[in-house]
């Protein structure tokens, strides 16, 4: 299945009936196949007049308890933002796909990972903070996609899927499933009209700054929460590794190649793929750090991860980078040849 | 055992289909398979290419920078891509439209005139199947009967109507090397 | 003795906030009539502006999701599609519908969605202190057209409403006024009007209000109202611009 198609039929096996998207390449196939889909299972779909139209019209559908959805690639992201934080603020839940592409400014279509602090660092205005997944393969796309909106609806959160052009174009074999059940708490916020109680009001302005203060360390709570519940990431070959490369999505599939063609070489490399960018897994990468002499951390892109990495080890270990941003796709000999050279230069 | 396979020609030959049949058979027989469609700039005219990464465990990256195998359906395509063939890899060329041939002297050629051999069967808009026949034929890297079975489904809903002269135009194609087909 | 005025059900039992000769204060109400003479409490969803009435909520006894500046309509599309059986307006002012959120209203205007705008429409940015907005008059001061609003420089002022009355979506478009009592009551038959279109499915509906702001247009209240029948009304004219139902006789 293809990775865009994955995204979207996840959705509607999770009880996705709202999509609002707008055309931006490479993502495109989104809006096409829930435009045919949504048809079949007497959801809504509309291609809204802009990104921050659909994100907006999301927002409307999921504030009457609809699951619903956008998707867009980084410079729709860019335009979503406002939308993010009001989603954030109000604690409505939703699923936002991005396929990142190259950038900044209008960039180019191909695969890129420079979209990584628009998505963790809140790029919408406000202390909030938004759980982000990078699958790395298209089961884990559809399984993640899927899981997301049950997830959204446990932490009333928007929640955010990172996928790059390849993965989006991407054709691998998948098995499809239902949804898995969930424990999921009562909507008792949603807005369906105020027949037989009182009437209901979605918010976020809170003009008392003690009032406002407090819903600021509510949200607090909830992602502190997400801290304990949500990490995730991946682990090969770890146990006796001396070097850690640590990448996420493409580009992990990527240095997976090269640490095994360096373990065959004899080198002591792992590989450590986070699932989830927010929150970040530091308490893995802690871990990891006790025992590994050098991490070097692979993205595509100029170094936006490695924040995060260096913030977990608090400096414990040295912390080298390689990265490729603009759309360029390294082959996994190319990061082979990097470890190679790291694991000869610093003597490991 | 990676291989990587580079199908290209000119948009509206069927090269993304073709793909998507081997990869369909790979995912059938239970190999690890990726495929990776590329699209030109134009809608029509531009030239379209596709990856399919096949192996017995995970692979890394979808993208083949020196493919294993190319099959070569318009000229552009092979001026453009017979270079990055790895050393000792093979290329397969429509003969039929592809006036130039690989300089290099390190990789195998096979050339099949689908256009003809298409025309002679169900026409030559199944030039690609023929073609995909010839290759699957030839290099066993999927089963020819696994794409044979699974055609209906590859087509999809609505498409039935081209599997049996795509499954014509196949068979046309599977047995041109062992038959005693061309080479360079 | 029999009671003849009371709040409406609609809405709570909160004091306006508003400024002195405020038109939300008289709109609030008339809206909040139509409400409960269509016994529809039940069912609506409202959707209010920034600008002065983003505390609509604090008044209106509707289910009611604070929106993004000028995305209203878009919001409302989301609400209305997701739950057709109820009814969905949106509640803006000049700036919220026409500037930054004209991409919204005039798609929305054209999908024929089945919301209804009220459109207070006061020639000024009010929260904010009295900046130009789309619908400022040629010469007209604000904080941000000190020497009064210039058509070579800043254009001319924006009728939206006349825009959308073009769209096939658009089902019923008209334009009132709070000057006096009698064109009080016409904008409260407009309003019910609007809601009626959408609960018969015929379109979008947008009713632009003429509303006075006594505090930004630095005048008095009674001034106020004098200066919307006297200036504003023959700039932004008060009529139907369009009637689907009059159309289909």
């Amino acid at each position: 299945m293809k990775g865009t198609d994955a995204i979207a039929e996840a959705a509607i096996q999770a009880g996705c009936r709202c999509y609002f998207g707008y055309p931006i390449t490479p993502q495109n196939e989104i809006p096409e196949y829930m435009s045919r889909r949504m048809d079949e299972v007497g959801g809504v779909f509309l291609q809204g007049e802009s990104e921050i139209a659909s994100i907006n019209m999301v927002h409307g559908a999921a504030a009457t308890g609809a699951r619903a959805m956008t998707s867009s690639s980084s410079p729709g992201i860019s335009l979503k933002q406002e939308g993010l934080s009001f989603l954030a603020a109000q604690e409505i839940p939703a699923v936002i796909v991005n396929i990142v592409r190259g950038g900044p400014g209008l960039g180019n279509i191909a695969p890129s990972q420079g979209d990584y602090y628009q998505a963790t660092r809140g790029g919408g205005h406000g202390d909030y903070r938004m759980p982000v997944f990078a699958p790395a393969s298209i089961q884990e796309l559809y399984d993640i996609t899927m899981e997301s909106f049950d997830i959204a609806d446990i932490y009333r959160t928007p929640v955010m899927i990172i996928g790059d052009g390849m993965m989006g174009q991407m054709m691998e074999p998948i098995v499809k499933h239902a949804q898995p059940p969930a424990d999921l708490p009562p909507k008792d916020y949603i807005l369906t009209g105020a027949q037989g109680r009182p009437s209901r009001i979605l918010r976020s302005l809170i003009l008392h700054p003690p009032e406002m203060e407090e819903h600021n360390w509510k949200l607090k709570r909830k992602y502190d929460l997400m801290r304990q519940t949500l990490p995730r990431h991946e682990e090969y070959m770890i146990d006796d590794a001396k070097m850690v490369v640590v990448a996420y999505g493409t580009a992990a599939r990527i240095a997976k190649g090269a640490v095994k063609r360096a373990r065959a070489e004899g080198l002591k490399v792992g590989l450590m793929r986070p699932i989830t960018l927010w929150p970040f897994p530091d308490e893995a990468v802690a871990a990891i750090a006790k025992k590994a002499k050098l991490f070097l951390v692979f993205e595509m892109s100029t170094g936006q991860m490695i924040d995060d990495v260096k913030l977990a080890m608090s400096g414990g270990v040295e912390c080298e980078f390689y990265g490729r941003p603009g759309g360029v796709v390294p082959a996994p000999q190319e990061i082979q040849r990097i470890i190679e050279r790291h694991w000869l230069q610093k003597e490991l | 055992m990676l291989q990587k396979i580079m199908m290209s020609g000119i948009g509206g030959q069927g090269i993304l289909f073709s793909g998507i049949c081997i990869a369909w058979a790979a995912m059938e027989e239970g190999q690890y398979v990726t495929y990776l469609p590329s699209y030109g700039a134009e809608m029509r005219g531009g030239i379209t290419s596709c990856t399919i990464a096949l192996s017995d465990e995970e692979i890394a990256s979808p993208v083949a920078s020196s493919p294993d195998y190319l099959v070569i359906m318009d000229n552009q395509s092979l001026l453009r891509l017979q270079n990055q063939t790895v050393s000792g890899g093979e290329v397969f060329i429509n003969s039929n439209m592809v006036t130039d041939r690989p300089v290099r002297g390190d990789i195998e050629v096979l050339e099949i005139p689908v256009n003809d051999i298409a025309k002679n069967s169900v026409g030559i808009r199944y030039a690609n199947m023929v073609m995909l026949g010839a290759f699957v034929g030839r290099t066993r890297l999927v089963k020819p009967v696994t794409i044979l079975d699974n055609m209906a489904a590859i087509l999809g809903k609505g498409k039935d109507r081209f599997k049996a002269a795509n499954i014509e135009a196949l068979k046309a194609g599977i047995d041109y090397f062992s038959q005693g087909g061309g080479r360079a | 003795m029999k009671k003849i005025f009371g709040r409406p059900a609609s809405l709570k039992a909160n004091p306006f906030h508003y400024c002195p000769g405020c038109g939300h204060s008289i709109l609030h109400r008339l809206v909040a009539e139509v409400i409960d003479e269509m016994d529809i409490r039940g069912h609506t969803i409202g959707i209010p502006p920034a600008g002065c009435a983003v505390l609509a909520y604090n008044y209106f006894d509707v289910d009611m999701v604070e929106s993004a500046h000028g995305r209203g309509c878009a919001i409302a599309t989301g609400v209305k599609r997701a739950r057709p059986d109820c009814l969905v307006f949106t509640y803006q002012g000049d700036g919220d519908i026409s500037a930054i959120g004209t991409a919204e209203t005039l798609h929305a205007a054209n999908r024929g969605e089945l919301i209804t705008s009220i459109f207070v429409n006061n020639a000024v940015y009010g929260m904010t202190g009295g900046q130009m907005a789309p619908t400022t008059m040629l010469g007209q001061k604000t904080s941000t057209s000190p020497y009064g609003r210039r058509a070579k420089v800043e254009g001319y002022p924006l009728k939206i409403t006349d825009l959308i009355a073009n769209l096939p979506g658009a089902a019923y478009v008209v334009r009132t006024s709070l000057a006096t009592p009698a064109k009080v009551n016409a904008t409260k038959k407009a309003i019910r009007k609007g809601f009626e279109i959408q609960r018969q499915g015929l379109g979008y509906a947008l009713i632009e209000v003429l509303s006075p702001c006594p505090t930004n247009w630095k005048l008095s209240s009674v001034e106020s109202f004098k200066y919307l029948e006297d200036v504003m009304e023959k700039e932004f004219v008060p009529g139907v611009l369009k009637d689907i139902t009059k159309e289909k006789a």
